[in-house]
């Protein structure tokens, strides 16, 4: 972990120079050579990460919050970030609590819940809409995190929406975000109602796929 | 009884840099700057609302141990404060102006909800969204 924080580190202080826009700027690459460095060591795990490097990965957040219907591989959050791609993962999840790929998915639940709810768009257009290639695969995934199907969501969001008119819009969204805890995959292993303790199924260079990636492997 | 709101901060990477983003950029006005020390009193209002202002403060001592501003700096730079409202009377024709200035939008303004939206960050990292409201 020390080590870890000391490339991530490295990597800033090259990016430090970079700073990219608002939704659109040219994406620049960058050189990264892995040169140790000495590190004040702080407790938790955010708190010893740069706030520099903490604001460029909030960049790559906000991007996917802006577009989570696109594919948003590790390259690509990277370069958002200035970050080398072998580190973004994991500095995305010291950051954020959960891997940007998983946190992907949350977004499109969330936008998919929206949509279901606020508008009368048929539940297919909504699966494509928010990112997904199959209906099959939106199904499965929006059962997997939401343990409902898109159809009762929307019958019980439409009868829940008009009690709420007083929240701010984006707040409101941002509450019904699924709280996705544990992996999809592992969601999907546990039978309903049994706890047991999560075994991390995280794949370490996961990349997002329109599909849904590594989640399609179904056991069964 | 009489009581309101009178002053409302934020916490801010850098005062100096805060206050040409909210003042050169979005067009507020400095209501008060003062130092004492290390501690610099910064707030900002909007011109038409004199009631009100906006505190601009750094973590750090005196107020905060070396630790405590290492996870306030970490909590501004995630993203992690509470959302701000900035409300404009033409959303458009504000993120238009906005966008020229530079200013960091995370969301281009969207119809929905019977008015119109977007969302822009400070340089430290604070989220606000600016809603069209219609006078």
């Amino acid at each position: 972990m020390q080590r870890r924080s000391t490339l991530n580190h490295t990597c800033s202080r090259r990016a430090e120079a970079l700073h990219s826009g608002a939704l659109t700027g040219p994406v620049q690459a960058v050189q990264i050579s892995v040169i140790g460095e000495p590190e004040d060591s702080m407790g938790t795990e955010t708190a010893s990460q740069d706030p520099e490097l903490l604001r460029r990965l909030l960049r790559a957040k906000d991007r996917m919050d802006a577009a989570s219907q696109e594919a948003w591989p590790i390259r690509r959050l990277a370069s958002v970030s200035h970050v080398c791609e072998a580190h973004f993962a994991r500095s995305f999840k010291d950051a954020f609590g959960v891997p940007p790929h998983r946190y992907l998915l949350t977004r499109r639940i969330e936008r998919a819940v929206t949509l279901l709810r606020d508008s009368d768009l048929p539940i297919t257009e909504i699966a494509f809409q928010t990112g997904w290639q199959s209906l099959g695969t939106f199904g499965r995934v929006f059962r997997d995190i939401t343990d409902e199907k898109p159809s009762t969501i929307r019958a019980r969001a439409r009868a829940a929406a008009r009690e709420l008119g007083s929240v701010p819009a984006c707040i409101l969204s941002a509450a019904h975000r699924p709280n996705l805890t544990i992996s999809v995959l592992e969601k999907r292993r546990r039978p309903a109602g049994r706890i047991k303790e999560p075994q991390p199924t995280e794949v370490q260079n996961e990349s997002v796929d329109p599909d849904g990636g590594y989640i399609r492997a179904r056991s069964g | 009884m009489s009581q309101w709101i009178q002053m409302v901060g934020i916490y801010v990477r850098d005062q100096d840099e805060a206050l040409a983003f909210y003042v050169d950029k979005l067009g507020f006005r400095v209501h008060t700057d003062v130092r004492n020390g290390d501690f610099r009193w910064l707030t900002i209002q909007a011109a038409d609302q004199p009631t009100f202002q906006l505190g601009l403060f750094a973590p750090g001592s005196p107020m905060h141990d070396a630790a405590t501003e290492q996870t306030l700096r970490a909590m501004v730079a995630k993203g992690a404060m509470p959302s701000l409202v900035l409300a404009v009377d033409n959303c458009r024709a504000a993120y238009d102006r906005m966008l020229t200035q530079g200013v960091e939008f995370t969301q281009e303004p969207m119809d929905r909800y019977g008015t119109v939206d977007a969302g822009f960050r400070d340089p430290s990292g604070n989220g606000w969204k600016m809603i069209e409201v219609r006078q």
